[in-house]
């Protein structure tokens, strides 16, 4: 199936098979989303509306976005204002306010549903970056893949809205090792720099089985240039995979008790790392599958 | 095939991303193949609508009512033309299935075969390099020579030395040629030491230039078994020429059984058994992959006492009946070439007749041993226990394939009996391949598999379609073994 792009592409809306959740698309942005409320349809149509000039309103900042963060920029766009707030408590290490894209269009998207009245719950799903909306009484629940296939349920007292996920086999490049980084937080855009953080720091330095490329090779205007980005990981031995999850379970620690953070879940091969979160089997009884990397 | 890492701007959103060769834009959507800009999306894949030539409702900017088309068409057709067209990465896709009691899926995965490579089949009896022989693509070491079969000679190219062990550009040059291979397109394969060879899956062998027309019907011996009878009567002697085994007919056992008389001729090779010649030249482009351009010159003198005598009548013939000479002998005893006479003619184009047509064969091999079953079951070994006791039968983009026995899930596949472009790459570099395990749910459920996300064996399928590449719903291509499991 190749063709070839004549006109460029303007944002486009449907509804998945299953005739509940709608799915929003313009360039690289996915979004799936799911509202339970009285008019749904209503919520659709604003999150829909909304979405219209998201893309267009990043692009025009792009270039800035694409730079180092520093304090107190200010931006035009709303989603690039959401995105300078969540890298803000990071500005001190080498961050970008794309670390923070994915969730802040998710969050953005999700205020557009919530005006709608009568909204009970509703999620905003940019790629595995996730914000949520709770009444009184209602819990949401997030698969993470991976983990042994667990679960992390979220209910209306908790202070988090937002969940992302971040690793090297993602879709965006990452300085670490890590499998996945899954991470809670009070809004999308919060938890997706903080797993883009967390994952960077799952590292090991000069492991010759880990492969690197700079990421400008990769895609020549990548924010992170000619940062060098995890493009395959070979066999570790256990202490280098205790190491590389030490490490960035130290950093989730530190966010943790910042504040920054509800919790995050790491993983690297078999291994997982559970920072202010059960981590245990038995908190994630029910399976689903994963893709996982066909590798011998 | 181009080394150079040109970038071009994508203008297919408003982004306009800046694409290097071989990669995708921030989308995952589109990407740089060979300085063009292609479309992958998986969504487009599995809507049937747009496979159909439909589009996605757009944004009409002022006259969009908010009216949400019900959209049934989408993911229902794993069966859509491309379906089997490589994700380059997991786009976001893989987060909207529904799961029982799950809100959403949070997730990053790929799906890639690092271990994989292509034994090739090129059927000719030119020798286009020795064994063991290194076989590059622009230069670059992609694999070797194999053992020569039977009417061919192979080649063992890729393997996870190649692809990881090497240079950089080693590795790229091999996953792309590998690729092409896969996807039955033309790769042009330097021999050191031999021949160019162009070899295209399901296509005649190019070698050196020549386009290869028939593989040989037998070896000489064999021809010799096949025709001595319908050349007796005919000519008094028949030598056909081949690298292997040359024949002759007076005296191998095909002739004696028909009592054909003895000539006096001396071939100049190594006699295995009687009327049967190893080594009469070297191997080559010539006459029955021969180096010999001149038949004659295999022969010894012609010895009178043992049956030679003026006006003896020869006929040599390749193996395949593409080149052949008739003789008579002098008063010399020197073979005189003449025209073939015409009651000779059909039994050369017999031989002719009874050749193949020559092709190139490509099968995929890779092993899907390691982690790839952990998204199948949770105890991954089952898995390939399974695969080997045949209660789990594996197959790639819907086609029959071979598991070799012993240890892993290591498996072949002729890439022609798969869809067009089933094969894509990632800069790892590693082959994506489509890869399909399909059991019967009871058995599903003793394997350990994930049971509480199994339906049916079809619900298997289209639920790993948009998971990824393990378990994926593929384009049924006729006659596969999934092409009876169709629901579309």
């Amino acid at each position: 199936m190749l063709a070839t792009p004549t006109d460029m592409e303007s944002a486009q809306a449907h509804l998945l098979a299953d005739g509940k959740r709608l799915h929003l698309h313009h360039g690289p942005i996915d979004l799936i989303i799911e509202a339970f409320g009285a008019d749904r349809d209503a919520a659709y149509r604003s999150a829909a509306q909304r979405f219209e000039t998201i893309l267009t309103e990043l692009v025009g900042e792009l270039p800035l976005l694409r730079e180092r963060a520093v304090s107190n920029r200010t931006f035009a766009g709303a989603v690039a204002r959401r995105m300078q707030k969540a890298v803000e408590p990071f500005c001190a290490q080498f961050v970008t306010p794309m670390a923070a894209v994915a969730g802040s269009v998710a969050d953005e998207i999700l205020a557009a549903i919530q005006n709608v009245p009568e909204m009970r719950k509703a999620y905003v799903n940019n790629g595995g970056d996730v914000a949520f909306h709770l009444c009184e009484g209602e819990t949401i629940n997030a698969a993470i893949s991976g983990l042994p296939h667990g679960r992390i349920t979220m209910d209306f007292t908790q202070p988090f809205r937002g969940i992302a996920t971040s690793g090297w086999r993602g879709r965006s490049f990452s300085l670490g090792i890590a499998d996945s980084v899954s991470v809670v937080a009070a809004d999308a855009a919060s938890a997706d720099v903080a797993a883009t953080m967390i994952a960077n720091a799952v590292a090991l330095e000069g492991c010759p089985r880990v492969k690197t490329s700079p990421a400008d090779e990769l895609s020549p205007d990548s924010d992170l240039g000619t940062m060098l980005v995890t493009i395959d990981v070979g066999e570790l031995y256990p202490e280098e995979v205790d190491l590389a999850l030490d490490q960035g379970a130290k950093v989730a620690q530190s966010l943790l008790n910042c504040g920054l953070i509800g919790g995050a879940v790491l993983q690297l091969h078999d291994e997982i790392r559970a920072v202010g979160l059960p981590a245990d089997r038995q908190s994630y009884p029910n399976e689903i599958p994963a893709r996982k990397l066909i590798d011998a | 095939m181009s080394q150079s890492a040109e970038k071009i701007r994508c203008d297919a959103c408003p982004v306009m991303c800046y694409i290097a060769e071989g990669k995708t834009g921030a989308c995952d959507r589109y990407a740089n193949a060979n300085g063009q800009i292609i479309r992958c999306d998986p969504l487009t894949i599995l809507n049937k609508r747009i496979s159909d030539g439909g589009e996605i409702i757009p944004f009409l900017k002022s006259q969009w009512d908010g009216s949400l088309i019900r959209d049934d068409e989408v993911f229902v057709t794993a069966n859509g033309a491309g379906t089997t067209y490589p994700d380059y990465k997991p786009a976001p896709f893989i987060v909207s299935r529904e799961i029982d009691g799950v809100d959403f899926v949070t997730v990053v995965t790929e799906a890639i075969f690092s271990y994989c490579g292509v034994k090739v089949k090129i059927d000719t009896d030119r020798h286009i390099g020795h064994e063991g022989a290194v076989v590059r693509v622009n230069g670059e070491a992609i694999g070797h020579v194999m053992t020569s079969e039977y009417g061919s000679q192979m080649l063992s190219l890729g393997g996870v030395d190649h692809l990881t062990g090497g240079s950089k550009a080693e590795g790229r040059v091999t996953c792309d040629a590998l690729m092409k291979l896969c996807n039955k397109e033309a790769v042009e394969l330097s021999v050191d030491g031999g021949s160019t060879v162009v070899v295209k899956a399901g296509h005649a062998p190019i070698i050196d230039g020549h386009q290869e027309e028939r593989m040989r019907v037998g070896c000489g011996s064999a021809t010799i078994g096949m025709f001595a009878s319908q050349w007796i009567g005919l000519v008094d002697e028949v030598v056909v020429v081949d690298d292997h085994i040359t024949g002759v007919v007076s005296e191998h056992q095909a002739g004696k059984v028909i009592d054909w008389p003895n000539t006096g001729i001396k071939i100049l090779g190594r006699r295995s058994t009687p009327g049967r010649y190893f080594q009469v030249a070297e191997p080559g482009l010539g006459w029955g992959g021969t180096n010999v351009e001149d038949p004659l010159s295999i022969l010894g003198p012609w010895n009178g006492k043992k049956g030679a005598k003026p006006g003896l009548t020869m006929l040599m013939v390749s193996t395949t009946g593409e080149q052949h000479g008739y003789y008579v002998l002098d008063d010399d005893l020197k073979p005189q070439k003449q025209d073939l006479p015409e009651t000779l003619q059909p039994s050369v184009d017999l031989i002719a007749e009874n050749c193949e047509p020559a092709l190139c064969t490509v099968l995929f091999m890779g092993g899907a041993g390691g982690s790839l079953r952990s998204g199948v079951t949770k105890n991954p070994v089952k898995l390939t226990r399974s695969v080997q006791a045949l209660k789990t039968s594996v197959t790639c983009g819907g086609a029959p394939l071979y598991v070799w026995p012993g240890g892993g899930i290591t498996v072949m596949v002729d890439v022609t009996r798969m869809p067009d472009n089933s094969f894509g790459y990632v800069p790892t570099p590693a082959l994506v391949a489509p890869l399909e395990f399909t059991v019967a749910r009871e058995d599903y459920k003793t394997l350990g598999g994930h049971d509480a996300a199994v339906r049916s064996v079809d619900d298997v399928l289209e639920s790993g379609g948009e998971y990824g590449d393990n378990v994926r719903a593929i384009s049924p291509p006729p006659g596969s073994e999934l092409g009876a499991r169709n629901t579309n």
